[in-house]
């Protein structure tokens, strides 16, 4: 989200999922929409039932290449050269939006001059993808207005995140697509609540509505409100945590509602790192993989056996209702964190979640100020909702940026932090597959889930089994410089040679192994999940 | 028989589609698409339709734990909130707040996520909160 921030000001996606049906063009890079967010490929569908292009650009070769009026596989952590390479053509052919540049955005002159070298045949020696191709797949983006773009972790789980995504802001300011209507740039959130954990302030730096810990002003403010000092510096964040535990200076963790031993990179590292802890409390549905190292584990009550509210990825808050008792004695979140709260000596009482949120709007003035849970409804409001006559947002930065101007970056590609070599001579990608959901935790025992995949699996391309003997279903060593691995072969042209795949959500074949904790982005600390080095070998039989 | 539909937001992708859990004598029985709902308009993905699985799993974990000699104890809230409380206690006591962390979630409520940074940064007194979104 930090890219987005710097260049437009929000970290959010700008325009809504309803939105999308009505894109002159819609451009996929880095999601893998059909699989894991399959009621936004439905609006994609739609759109280009009512004659909208579809471009996609993946590594892989996954469900949505199909339906594409252009589909390209650019090699894994090319993101950039590519987008370098589309604006390059743009600017060549005119079809920038110069009135919007003008109006609306700034620095646009650095980028123009840093674009000059992205010629097709430079981003061929770089992406892999066909000037052909490019200059098709340029020519549909900036002139089937207003077009929208679409990405998800294949965009942000690389060091070069926050540079891809600002390219991704770059491409579609050059164009005048963001502030309007079937447009944007829109990142699609993973989890269900990403959006909300956000915009609550579960951040090291932020307090809810992105409100600056070190801004004195808006700790003031908190303070006053919760009763108490507060600290000013910035905090840890989770990949910094893992350092701090090897060194010992972190000694307690509480984690709520999260599987970091098998969604962290590099799990040997994080292991050991669980093992330095003087003391780790988990809050969760079920003994997961990071619960079974804890201290306390805490059980939590499920989605259906609280009140509350989620904010989904276009920004809207929306109600849960309560629906059954919480099985055995596990108890709410809410109620536990105020309950373990009040047992240190900080008295929380709460009579609902509405009060908890009634608390938190008037604490945040400029997003959620305007809802309550009354105006919700069942169909939710769409922050910046700052009073209680606003209607809500369908799509930001309308008329100005929340920025002001939106910033163009001149950003230059970067190689991803291990490119394959001798020893580790091919590329590995990481991602989820339709029927599960990240770390498995709640889809591997849901029956009609577990039933269309039980195992944890590699994709290889038939060309490289072909040359290794592999047939489908042996079983393959993969081993990176962080660790070894086993998986069953699935052998599948939806990789390039050279190229394997691997899904994250189980926990017998832990895929996070063999990525990188070393490698992620320096500003948004996101590991670079997307590509890492590796070799295989068959398991003798 | 009591039959009642309670209408909520899915808990797997950030798409936020529209449900009614059916409930049936107090026990979900199916999950169904919100036909009104902005975002999805009736429709579900296979997880979604089957979002009540994982809440009626024999696995879902009904009692507090506390590890004891390397083993888990069934507990009760109260003894498990007050090990929690008293052992956070001794940590900041000994290293100061930000040798505590937290980590809130992407799956828990905007509610439980407020409670739960003001929790690490008014309670504890330390900003080191994060979440999986990098993830």
């Amino acid at each position: 989200m930090a890219g987005l921030a710097a260049a437009f000001g929000s970290g959010a996606m700008t325009n809504s999922i309803a939105d999308i049906e009505d894109a002159g063009c819609i451009f996929v890079i880095g999601s893998n929409t059909t699989a894991c967010h399959p009621l936004i490929a439905r609006r994609i569908f739609r759109a280009k039932e009512k004659g909208a292009k579809l471009i996609v650009a993946d590594p892989r070769n996954i469900q949505l290449s199909r339906f594409a009026d252009v589909a390209v596989q650019h090699r894994l952590g090319s993101d950039v050269a590519l987008l370098n390479g589309m604006m390059h053509l743009i600017i060549r052919n005119g079809w920038q939006d110069k009135d919007y540049i003008a109006q609306r955005t700034e620095d646009y002159e650095a980028l123009e001059k840093l674009l000059q070298s992205y010629t097709p045949e430079k981003v061929k020696a770089i992406t892999g993808v066909d000037p052909a191709d490019l200059e098709n797949m340029t020519e549909l983006y900036a002139t089937h207005p207003p077009a929208s773009l679409l990405y998800a972790m294949g965009i942000t789980q690389h060091t070069t995140g926050v540079d891809n995504v600002k390219s991704c802001c770059n491409v579609a300011m050059l164009c005048g697509y963001v502030g309007v209507h079937g447009g944007g740039v829109n990142p699609l959130r993973g989890q269900n609540n990403v959006q909300g954990a956000c915009d609550m302030g579960g951040l090291p730096n932020v307090y809810t509505g992105y409100q600056p810990v070190a801004d004195a002003e808006a700790r003031e403010k908190f303070s006053t409100a919760w009763g108490t000092e507060l600290p000013d510096s910035p905090g840890l964040t989770i990949t910094d945590m893992i350092p701090a535990m090897l060194e010992g200076k972190l000694k307690g963790l509480y984690v709520i509602g999260e599987n970091p031993k098998l969604s962290d990179p590099d799990w040997n590292h994080l292991n050991h790192a669980l093992k330095e802890l003087d003391f780790l409390v988990v809050q969760e549905l079920f003994l997961s993989e990071t619960a079974q190292v804890a201290d306390v584990v805490l059980p939590a009550a499920s989605v259906a056996e609280k009140d509350g509210t989620f904010t989904n990825s276009e920004r809207r808050c929306m109600r849960i209702h309560k629906a059954i008792e919480p099985v055995g004695n596990a108890l709410p979140d809410w109620q536990i964190i105020a309950r373990l709260s009040t047992a240190m000596g900080y008295q929380m009482d709460y009579a609902s979640p509405e009060e908890i949120f009634d608390e938190m709007t008037a604490l945040t003035p400029k997003s959620y100020a305007g809802m309550t849970y009354e105006r919700l409804g069942l169909d939710g409001l769409q922050w910046p909702c700052p009073d209680g006559q606003h209607p809500g947002t369908p799509y930001l930065h309308k008329d100005q940026f929340t920025r002001g101007k939106g910033k163009f970056h001149a950003v230059e590609y970067k190689d991803p932090a291990e490119l394959p070599d001798k020893e580790y001579p091919y590329f590995l990608t990481t991602g989820r597959m339709f029927a599960h959901f990240h770390t498995g935790t709640m889809t591997r025992i849901s029956p009609h889930l577990d039933v269309e995949q039980t195992t944890g699996y590699v994709t290889i391309n038939p060309q490289d089994a072909g040359s290794l003997d592999i047939k489908e279903g042996d079983v393959l060593i993969l081993s990176s410089r962080r660790g070894q691995m086993e998986a069953p072969a699935k052998i599948s042209g939806s990789v390039e040679p050279g190229t394997l795949f691997l899904p994250i959500h189980f926990g017998e074949n832990p895929t996070n192994v063999l990525t990188n904790a070393e490698a992620f982005d320096p500003l948004a600390k996101i590991p670079e999940f997307k590509v890492s080095a590796v070799n295989i070998e068959k398991l003798a039989s | 028989m009591q039959c009642k539909l309670v209408p909520s937001i899915c808990s797997y992708c950030g798409t936020g589609c529209g449900l009614l859990f059916e409930v049936i004598d107090g026990k979900i029985n199916s999950t169904l698409p919100m036909k009104t709902h902005p975002v999805n308009e009736g429709k579900l993905c296979i997880k979604g339709w089957n979002l009540h699985e994982h809440i009626n799993s024999f696995m879902r974990l009904k009692h507090p734990l506390v590890k004891t000699f390397g083993r888990f104890i069934k507990t009760d809230w109260d003894e498990a909130l007050q090990v929690t409380a008293d052992r956070f206690k001794e940590i900041v006591a000994k290293h100061g707040p930000d040798s505590v962390g937290m980590l809130v979630s992407a799956k828990i409520t905007n509610e439980e996520n407020y409670l739960a940074q003001k929790f690490a940064r008014a309670v504890i007194g330390t900003n080191n909160v994060d979440h999986c979104a990098r993830l």
